[in-house]
């Protein structure tokens, strides 16, 4: 088998690919049912998976809810994104100690183990595209992202079931996966049938794949799974308004309409913490209690905090308004200037988790169309 | 200096650019030659503002006089710039001190005279009172500027 | 939990992760001079083995306290002398103030330098205007530096310096030396005058409108706060300039320096690697934009 080709396996068969996976040292990471949510967490058979599982997301409201299938990937988005384990909420990224006469920086090795992201969705494997533009794209690249990142195995599985926020068909990056994977999974459950399309990506993912039984997929199984895709792509909750967008936003800055959101906004940051590309850190330096050791850490950050945009005398953004107008325009508007892409991959996790519901389709459709004229205070 | 080359003075001048023909006639007639030494004062807060400069060289320093500090410079007037309204503007008294921190040559303007061409005039007075409210304007905002204290310890 | 695996990849040391631009190189402190009020310059050398960082004039290093904190600092001395990295600092801040506590012998870590320069090439056969605004004089001194190195490649020099007091000037030695040249005209305005002071008092705008420098054929750099710049660029503007002439140094708030960690953003721009240094007419539209 080479990447290009296509398996058809039972759905009993998963727990096969995922063993091999553990054998060759990969730690299995992906969503679980906990606490009535589906979180991303460690794993170690197919039947931790959400089996039967499914979700009703919508502005501020999240459920689980049972499905009649056995169905191993019936949800949408999981709570969290893969970006974790990839820049940690908590990273030393560089330690040093006292020397006479100054100080050493302390070398320690710093183990990177291999792991796998089982279930990752059309709209987190963009995220991860999108990611490796910012930290790998750029003058700077960060060596312990790409580290971490060439360890990881993406076991990727086409969407079947979009929530009520999912809008990835109109940012382009979605419910069929793009490039980026190793193994790509689709599900197909009907009366009696319950099977998995195995689409190989990459050399690593064939190789893991020869563990299953060889059982070439039929131009008909292709045709069947990617019609579920197909049908998927119309059952989208959200929908992105892309035309003209940003000519559009960049002439919004100073709407009103931000501080309109900004009523309702309580700058909690939810929505940068479960979004798949965010990837604002802060630094901090400290030392032990003697200050014989020193570290340096960089530790998740939110543009919505007010500090964000601390300068000497005081923050640059301090109004409410201001603050959701730099996430909004750096999602959909900068990030092109900055990556040459979107920010948004459509998985609408900050509508779901935004207390309030908040909807970036929303503030988006209206932003530089047809509103009151006026400048903001 | 003969009338001639006050006319082309005047003319040169930033303020009075663009006035021609009897105008410029009528503010030539009211002006005369100065000059001052280091040190010494063009005018005193609160004496009649009869007269207005134009100065062609050298630095004058607007003051206040301060209690318990002295004279406070709260603004320097240079080559090409005008100083000197409260000519124009009832009760016509000056309100700060303007002291030659240099040796200073400027072209001086019977104020008294010219306010009075001006209420037979409205056009001249209207040009006039344009230069001057531009002054006026920049002079706000410069001091506004200052008073943001833009390089203190905020 | 997975047993550990033998063929985990393993990194080869914490200095690694981010390698290069995240590890802060030992310089040593060899001089720190009081200034004015809360400002000191201070000067750093490379310890033993470490290889002196070469500097464009306008780009800034990374200044690490151990245990205490970063700050991002212009650097403000000669780029044909980056053996000798001077640094001019205001101590408004826990490590700000940690910086002016050290002494010569001390170690400060460097991390740099880093971020656009002056464009002093471009301004070849041009007349140059250098702008500064209280502790701005500092980020411009080092294209001063270049401009007066290789004086015949430019046309007039023109130094514009407004500052708080006479008390509050920075390098006022520096700035008498200057003035006494006949190639260079420097002019220094102070919006509140002391009793002694016998030079212009008003804003640094005022010396931009009467300035002897050819509009058409001149390069403007300034530096000092943002609204000193905006008025300072209208008034360049107002005189003829091109916005495409006119270069500002811009600050925001940074943290690793290298264009990773987002604080610094300033509408599509990373002041750390797409700035400090700015041509105008590409951030014109943002800088009249209020939390921007």
């Amino acid at each position: 088998m080479d990447p290009g080709d296509s398996l058809l396996a039972a759905a009993s068969d998963l727990d096969a690919l995922l063993q091999a996976l553990r054998r060759r040292g990969y730690t299995l990471l992906g969503p679980r049912l906990r606490d009535g949510a589906v979180v991303m967490d460690e794993l170690e058979r197919a039947s931790d998976l959400p089996v039967g599982w499914s979700d009703e997301q919508d502005g501020g409201r999240y459920r689980v809810q049972r499905r009649p299938d056995g169905a191993l990937f019936g949800y949408a988005a999981p709570l969290t994104a893969w970006k974790r384990w990839l820049n940690p909420p908590e990273a030393v990224v560089w330690q040093g100690r006292r020397v006479k006469g100054g100080f050493a920086a302390v070398d320690e090795a710093v183990p990177v183990p291999r792991q796998a992201f089982v279930g990752v969705r059309a709209c987190d494997l963009a995220a991860l595209q999108v990611r490796d533009r910012v930290f790998l794209g750029g003058p700077f690249v960060d060596s312990a992202y790409r580290a971490r990142r060439e360890a990881t195995f993406v076991l990727a599985a086409n969407c079947t079931s979009p929530a009520g926020t999912c809008f990835c068909a109109s940012t382009g990056t979605g419910p069929a996966c793009g490039e980026g994977y190793d193994l790509l999974l689709t599900e197909i459950v009907s009366d009696g049938r319950h099977e998995l399309l195995v689409e190989i990506g990459s050399e690593r993912g064939a190789e893991v794949a020869g563990e299953l039984p060889q059982r070439r997929a039929e131009p008909a199984d292709l045709a069947e799974a990617h019609a579920l895709v197909e049908a998927a792509a119309g059952r989208m909750g959200r929908v992105l308004e892309s035309e003209g967008l940003r000519e559009r936003l960049q002439r919004s800055y100073e709407s009103p309409r931000f501080d309109e959101v900004a009523k309702r906004c309580l700058a909690c940051g939810n929505c940068t913490m479960v979004c798949p590309t965010c990837f604002c850190a802060t630094l901090t330096d400290a030392t032990d209690i003697t200050a014989e050791r020193a570290w340096r850490r960089a530790t998740w950050d939110s543009c919505f905090s007010q500090e964000f945009s601390y300068v000497h005398g005081g923050s640059v953004r301090t109004s409410g308004g201001a603050r959701y107008r730099q996430w909004l325009t750096h999602k959909l508007l900068t990030w092109h200037d900055q990556f040459g892409t979107s920010g948004c991959v459509g998985c609408g996790r900050c509508i779901t988790w935004c207390p309030v519901g908040i909807d970036i389709t929303e503030e988006a459709r209206a932003l530089g169309r047809g509103e009151a004229q006026g400048r903001r205070a | 200096m003969t009338i001639q080359t006050f006319e082309k003075v005047l003319a040169e001048h930033p303020f009075f650019r663009d006035l021609h023909g009897p105008q410029l006639d009528t503010v030539v007639g009211c002006v005369a030659n100065t000059s001052f030494a280091p040190g010494e004062f063009v005018f005193r807060e609160g004496e009649a503002a009869d007269r207005f400069y134009l100065v062609r060289e050298g630095k004058v320093a607007v003051e206040v006089f301060v209690p318990n500090k002295g004279p406070v410079t709260i603004e320097t007037i240079e080559g090409g710039e005008v100083l000197g309204w409260s000519w124009l503007f009832a009760p016509y008294r000056a309100r700060f001190d303007a002291r030659a921190l240099t040796a200073v040559r400027a072209l001086s303007l019977d104020g008294a005279c010219l306010r009075a061409k001006c209420e037979k005039d409205p056009a001249l007075g209207y040009e006039l009172l344009k230069r001057f409210t531009e002054v006026v304007v920049s002079r706000l905002e410069a001091t506004r500027m200052q008073l943001l204290d833009l390089y203190g310890r905020d | 939990m997975v047993a550990t695996d033998p063929a985990a990849s393993t990194v080869a040391g914490a200095s690694a992760l981010l390698a290069g631009p995240m590890q802060p190189d030992p310089f040593e402190v060899r001089q720190v001079a009081k200034e004015t009020g809360d400002t000191f310059t201070m000067t750093l050398a490379p310890i033993a083995g470490v290889a002196p960082r070469p500097f464009a004039p306008g780009q800034f290093n990374m200044l690490y306290v151990f245990g205490v904190g970063e700050v991002p600092i212009s650097i403000s001395g000669d780029p044909a002398r980056p053996e000798q990295l001077v640094h001019t600092i205001r101590a408004v801040g826990a490590t700000t103030r940690a910086l002016q506590r050290l002494r010569k012998g001390d170690w400060v870590g460097v991390r740099g330098p880093f971020g656009t320069a002056w464009p002093v090439g471009e301004a070849h056969g041009r007349d140059v205007v250098l702008i500064a605004g209280g502790i701005g004089l500092a980020p411009l001194r080092p294209a001063i530096y270049h401009v007066l190195l290789h004086r015949a490649l430019y046309g007039r020099v023109v130094v514009l310096y407004g500052a708080r007091t006479p008390h509050d000037m920075l390098y006022p030695k520096q700035l008498r030396d200057l003035r006494s040249r006949f190639d260079v005209e420097v002019e220094v305005s102070v919006d509140r005058a002391t009793a002694d002071w016998q030079g212009a008092v008003g804003v640094v705008t005022k010396l931009v409108q009467r300035s002897p420098f050819e509009p058409q054929s001149a390069h403007a750099f300034i530096c000092g706060p943002e609204v000193m710049i905006r008025y300072a660029a209208i008034a360049l503007e107002q005189r003829g300039m091109s916005d495409d002439a006119i270069f500002v140094s811009m600050e925001r708030n940074m943290k690793c320096a290298v264009g990773l960690c987002g604080h610094c953003q300033f509408g599509p721009f990373f002041v750390c690697k797409d700035g400090p240094v700015f041509r105008y007419d590409r951030i014109k539209g943002y800088f009249g934009m209020r939390e921007v």
